[in-house]
This record gives C-alpha cells, sequence and structure tokens, in this order.
C-alpha cells in the first residue's frame, strides 16, 4: 500500500520534473540523508531513554537559555510526572515518566522536543518559509515572516510546533536546537546540562554508530531500532529505546516517507494544469464558436 | 420629443466630458448607496444583531488573541473557521467555475440566464468565506508576505492556494465586471470588460481546478492526523470533483431563495428557462456524484478501507456517503426522469449537507479522532460564522437589488431605449 503510493509519486515526479516550480531540494536532500548539501554534515542529538534519570537539568536549561518564563512547578519538584505533559509555547523540551516492563523499580524517562526533522513537514508546509532547515540541522523559525496559519501544526507529525493563542501578536514557538549556540561552536544548552550522557549532541553519522554499538553491546537493554533513524525520512535528533515507542509516548506509525513528498505529485501536476488547461480550453471556446459562425454567445 | 429644444439634443448628441460623468457616476453611487425597501423586517433585524455580536467576537478576538473567542488548542490548530468557512465555503462558489465554462467556453444559451448572479454568489463567497481566513491568521497583516515576497514557500500547498484565491477573486470580479459597468452606465469600458471575460474565464477555471484540488492536498500533510476513510492519495482528485457537484447544488439552492426573495427583479427569460435550468443542472451533478463515487470505490479497494466500517467511525461515514452522496445521486436521477424540479431543488440540499460532513470531516471532526478531547466550535466561533454568512448576504441583496445581474436591467433597457429615439432623427 505505501509502496503503491510512493511509486506513484515517484512516476509523477518524473513526468513532471521538468516543469516543476519547488520541491526540488527535498529530492536532493534524500539522496544524503547525513547532509543538506553534501559539504557540511548534519549535526545531531542522541537520546538514550535508559540513561535519562529524569532530573529534568535539560528542561532547566532550556529554560534558561531561551530566556522563558518561569513555569508555575518548580523546576525541580517531582509532581510534574503524575501526568503526561505536552511542550508549551514556554517550555520546549519536557521529560516524561513511563513504567518499566523489564525492571518495574526503575522507570524510563523520555524527553519531547522537536526532532528537527531531515525533510521537515512544517517546512514544506510553510508558504513563506518561516520554517527552514539550515545546513547544520536545526529546524529555525523566522518570525518575521510568520502570518500565524498554523499549517506547520497541522503537517507537523511529532505535533512539535506550538502557538501563542492567549496573545494578540502570537508566535509558533518550538525547541531551536540552540542554532545559535551551535554557530557560536557550543553544543545546544540541554546536552551540555545533562549529567548522564542521555543528551548526547554531535554529528548524526557517528551518533547512528554510538548508538548501534550500544545495541550491539546491550542487546538485552534496548529496543533493537533507532528511533528517528527513518521514521519520516530520517530526523536530526535519534532515541535508543527501553521499551516499544508506542510505550514510551512515541508515535509508532508514522512511516519512513519523508512528509515533502506526500505533496510533491499535486506540485508535480501544477505546472501541467497551467499549460494544459488554458490550451485546451481555448480549443474547445474556438471550436464552439465557429460552429455557430463566429457568434459570441452573450444576450447582451 | 418634438418639445425638446435644439440646444437639449445638441447636448445628449455631444458624449459627456469625462468630468460631468465622474461626477454622475458618485451621484449616481451615492444615491444606490441608501437601502432600498423596508428596513425593519425580521430578516433584517436578525441578521443585524447576529452582525453586531459577531463584529463585537472579532474585536475580542484581535484584542486577546484567538483563545479568547475560539476553542482552538495545540492539538487542535483549525477549527470551523478553516473548516466551514473557508474550505466549505470555497468548496460552494465552484458553481461559478463550472458555470462559466458551460456558458462561455461551451456556449450553451440555456445557462446564461443564471451566470451572472452565480459569479456574484462565488466572487462574494471568496471575498467573506476566504476573507473570514483573516480572522484565523495569527498575524493578517503578514498575509501579504508570500504575495511580496516575504519569501516565497514554492514547496507550500498553501502558498499555491493563496495566490489562486487572490489571482481567482481578480478573474471573477472581471467575469463580473460588465455587470457593474451596465449598472454605472460606462458603455466603452463595459465593452473593453466584457472582450476580456473570455480570458478571465479561462485563467479562472484553471485557477480553479487547481485550488479547488489545493484545499484538499492541504490535509495531504496529515496522514497519520486522519482518519483512514478520509485521508487517501485522492483528496485533491475528490476535493475537485465534489467542488463541481457543491458549485452545482448551491446555484440551484440559491435559485430557490432568490426566485422568492427577488421574484420581481427576475427577467423573463429566466423565469420561463427556470424549471428547465434546474434539471439540466441536477443532471450536471449526477456526472460529478457518480465520478466521485467511483474515485471512492477505487479508494476501498486501494486502502482496503473495508476494515475500518464496523466502527464508530465507519459508522459515521456510511451517514455521509449513503445518505448525502449515494442518495442524492438516486434521488437527481429520479427527479431528472420525472422531470420534477421540487426533488432536484431538495436533493440539492441534500447534497450539500453532504459536501459540509465532508469537508468539517476532512478538516475538523476526522482530524485527531483518536484524541479523548476533541474539538468542538464555540459558541463564539458559530455566532462569528453566522456573521460572516449575514455579512454576504447583506451584500448579495445590495448588489441584486441595483446592478442587472438576472438578465438585463429593465430600467437600463428603457434608458437606452430613450437614448436611441433621441439620436434617432424624427
Amino acid at each position: 500500500m505505501r509502496i503503491g503510493r510512493r511509486g506513484f509519486l515517484r512516476g509523477a515526479g518524473a513526468a513532471g520534473g521538468a516543469l516543476l516550480v519547488g520541491g526540488g531540494a527535498p529530492a536532493k536532500a534524500a539522496a544524503s540523508p547525513q547532509s543538506s548539501t553534501g559539504d557540511v554534515e548534519f549535526n545531531g542529538m542522541l537520546i538514550d531513554t535508559t540513561k535519562c534519570i529524569g532530573c529534568r537539568a535539560c528542561e532547566l536549561a532550556c529554560n534558561e537559555t531561551n530566556q522563558l518564563p518561569k513555569p508555575k512547578v518548580d523546576l525541580l519538584s517531582d509532581s510534574v510526572f503524575a501526568e503526561k505533559r505536552d511542550t508549551t509555547p514556554d517550555a520546549f523540551t519536557v521529560v516524561n515518566r513511563f513504567p518499566n516492563e523489564k525492571n518495574p523499580k526503575e522507570p524510563i524517562f523520555v524527553r519531547r522536543q522537536c526532532m528537527h526533522c531531515n525533510q521537515p513537514a512544517c517546512a514544506s508546509a510553510c508558504l513563506v518559509k518561516a520554517f527552514e532547515k539550515t545546513k547544520e540541522a536545526a529546524v529555525i523559525y523566522n518570525k518575521d515572516r510568520c502570518m500565524g496559519c498554523r499549517y506547520c501544526m497541522i503537517a507537523c507529525p511529532f505535533d512539535v510546533p506550538k502557538y501563542q493563542y492567549d496573545s494578540p501578536l502570537p508566535y509558533v514557538r518550538k525547541c531551536t536546537f540552540c542554532a545559535q549556540r551551535q554557530k557560536e561552536g557550543k553544543q545546544p544548552a540541554c546536552a551540555e546540562a545533562c549529567p548522564t550522557g542521555a543528551t548526547l549532541f554531535g554529528k548524526k553519522r557517528d551518533l547512528l554508530e554510538t548508538a548501534r554499538t550500544r545495541i550491539y553491546t546491550e542487546p538485552d537493554k534496548y529496543e533493537h531500532r533507532i528511533y528517528g533513524e527513518h521514521e519520516v525520512g530520517g530526523t536530526g535528533w535519534l532515541y535508543l529505546l527501553g521499551a516499544p515507542p508506542e510505550k514510551l509516548g512515541l508515535q509508532a506509525n508514522l512511516g519512513t516517507t519523508p512528509y515533502p513528498e506526500l505533496t510533491a505529485g499535486f506540485l508535480y501536476a501544477v505546472p501541467l494544469v497551467f499549460v494544459l488547461w488554458p490550451s485546451l480550453l481555448l480549443g474547445l471556446n474556438h471550436m464552439v464558436k465557429n460552429e455557430e459562425g463566429g457568434a459570441h454567445g452573450e444576450q447582451d | 420629443m418634438a418639445n425638446r429644444t435644439e440646444s437639449q439634443a445638441a447636448a445628449a448628441r455631444r458624449s459627456p466630458t469625462f468630468r460631468e460623468e465622474l461626477g454622475r457616476t458618485i451621484r449616481f453611487f451615492l444615491s444606490e448607496l441608501k437601502p432600498k425597501g423596508k428596513i425593519i423586517t425580521p430578516f433584517n433585524v436578525i441578521t443585524g444583531i447576529i452582525i453586531l455580536a459577531g463584529l463585537t467576537l472579532i474585536v475580542i478576538r484581535f484584542a486577546f488573541g484567538l483563545a479568547s473567542v475560539t476553542n482552538l488548542s495545540q492539538a487542535f490548530p483549525w477549527g470551523i473557521w478553516i473548516g466551514f468557512d473557508v474550505v466549505t465555503g470555497v468548496a460552494f462558489a465552484g458553481g461559478a467555475y463550472v458555470l462559466t465554462f458551460v456558458v462561455h467556453i461551451l456556449k450553451l444559451k440555456k445557462y446564461e440566464p443564471i451566470v451572472r448572479v452565480t459569479v456574484l454568489n462565488g466572487f462574494l463567497a471568496y471575498v467573506f468565506y476566504a476573507g473570514a481566513l483573516l480572522l484565523d491568521l495569527g498575524r493578517p497583516w503578514n498575509v501579504v508576505n508570500p504575495i511580496i515576497g516575504n519569501k516565497f514557500g514554492l514547496s507550500s500547498v498553501l502558498f499555491l492556494v493563496a495566490w489562486h484565491f487572490m489571482l481567482y477573486m481578480i478573474c471573477e470580479f472581471l467575469e463580473f465586471s460588465p455587470t457593474v459597468a451596465e449598472w454605472l452606465g460606462w458603455k466603452k469600458l463595459r465593452k473593453v470588460l466584457h472582450g476580456l471575460t473570455t480570458g478571465a474565464v479561462i485563467f479562472g477555471i484553471t485557477l480553479s481546478t487547481l485550488h479547488q484540488a489545493g484545499l484538499g492536498s492541504l490535509f495531504l500533510l496529515a496522514p497519520t492526523k486522519i482518519h483512514p476513510l478520509w485521508y487517501s492519495h485522492n483528496i485533491p482528485i475528490m476535493f475537485f470533483v465534489s467542488s463541481i457537484f457543491a458549485g452545482l447544488s448551491m446555484v440551484m439552492i440559491e435559485s430557490f431563495f432568490t426566485h422568492k426573495a427577488f421574484s420581481d427583479r427576475i427577467g423573463h427569460e429566466l423565469h420561463a428557462a427556470h424549471d428547465g435550468i434546474i434539471l439540466g443542472l441536477g443532471k450536471g451533478a449526477v456526472g460529478a456524484l457518480f465520478a466521485y463515487i467511483f474515485v471512492k470505490i477505487i479508494d476501498f479497494v486501494h486502502y482496503g478501507l473495508w476494515q475500518y466500517l464496523a466502527t464508530p467511525m465507519g459508522y459515521w461515514f456510511l451517514v455521509e456517503f449513503l445518505g448525502f452522496v449515494c442518495l442524492p445521486t438516486a434521488l437527481f436521477l429520479y427527479g431528472v426522469r420525472k422531470r420534477s424540479v421540487k426533488v432536484v431543488q431538495f436533493t440539492a440540499f441534500l447534497t450539500a449537507i453532504g459536501v459540509i460532513l465532508n469537508r468539517l470531516n476532512v478538516s475538523v471532526i476526522a482530524f485527531k479522532w483518536y484524541e479523548p478531547k476533541h474539538y468542538y466550535p464555540s459558541w463564539g466561533e458559530i455566532v462569528v460564522t453566522l456573521a460572516v454568512i449575514s455579512m454576504e448576504l447583506w451584500v448579495f441583496r445590495w448588489v441584486v437589488n441595483r446592478m442587472p445581474v438576472f438578465g438585463p436591467h429593465e430600467a437600463a433597457e428603457e434608458a437606452e431605449a430613450e437614448v436611441v429615439r433621441w439620436r434617432t432623427p424624427a
């Protein structure tokens, strides 16, 4: 079923490729998933859920670095684990606690934030490029372009972008992968703050090797997959899982198709319709006109 | 005529200067602004209250943010302002491109009497329903960004839809503009504008094909969020095909009401041809409905949708598909065979409900059907939606009561006859 759809898109793509208006970039990125242009390697982040102790130092560091408002519940109180939390416009990352079936005494902590997809759905959805993928891997937000249509929120498979519904001058907000700090040669604040190495910053290629090594070395501890390696065409942030993704609040049904491909077929058809319809309609119009002996067929 | 003086006749023969013409037009326009007919009617009072309430809510929305008026949330970024006002409203505006195709491209004279009112309806639908999008945007003044190039999001379907909305509004205005020129008495300009019609129609049909399908394509980016019974790679095709019967149904519904409300404005030609036109539109709708059903069947086979039918969402899907797609198809066939205008008109209402259900299902109801706390519209969202519809009806009525929308303008014809009599030497 899935292959059928992708095959269809490829076929449509081949037919319309020469007339393509946009959407060329995703195809390029698909050819080399570890980098955007070939010269700069993507950075990445490896989240090892078995190493996370739920200290929430990442949340604190994120809050401070991004100068976000102080949360209502104290950042160091454990009471937040009582219910599953989602990121908000003022909290770009949150840690949740899940029961561990293998070892009930040690729950599994999983943090959520933007996954920084290789081919982001939000960026392909945005009609003003308010969301853009940088060549270092961060998906960043250009707030002066955004009109607040929230199509990025409809499109994001991870439901990451959050909107300031309470503000008359709202923005869309999400994790920035500390793009500014990366430019300055520093690692993202959360990775720097993590005391256990559960959040590990590095080149994505290296992180994938680290992740595989950990799975090979301790095959009983981990799920035998790297979440984010193939999901929606690959994400910048990778997860090593202590339990199946659906038991850790992670979307398990996303498939491997990069989201920009979902609309590529339609976009390829646009220039075709633009050249075919006017020609055919004009032909039809003149055909009928001649039949009528030049009459314009208007009552007035 | 004989008692007219020589100088008056000379003045009539000399074509008016631009200043005279402009002055006349402004005086005429100002006189036309005044309301016609009774002001205190049940319709005016009710819609007036709704509009006032809606405008108040719009002020609150812009002062305090979307959360102050709507039920939108992080999980449900689009509510009925998008799902109903924009997505459904634009589908119903599809009648304009279908009828201009039939009348201006295929040159079927039969449908000429209703083409103007349909284009007017389509144009106003875009102005008001697509315009309602501005209420939903967080920073509506930035709506110009994709047009002025800050930046061009070429990989976005929404980029295409935004441009097409704007271009299509211009096309529809051009298609309607000869009527405006007739109303204002601008004969030369009318000729120029009339010459542009075929071009505007061809461009308009092309744009409509793409953005009707494009509105559906928007939802291609939510494959895991829309219930499998509604998500399909064929959404663009289905949105395009259903906009044909949505548009045709709306033309029938609109004619049902306008024949009651504006019977004095409707020319003899349209009165005489009315039944034949409605039956013809019914036949057209049947064709599009069958096309839609076939695409849906292909989807059933391709995606193996049978497995979802015996679930709550499956029953809901069957209500939409059997009750408001298949049943209307059968009723249209029956009505056309029996030449019953009443059955066809009733079926048009049924079809329209089906289109509303479908658009709301894709954009709101079957969107994140799995969420325990699902979105439902707040009363504020509903009032604002009703206010937008009321405002559109007011403007529609204002135009219909003044411009020659239903065939030739009788008053204009008389005036024209008068001019001809002056000019012809006795």
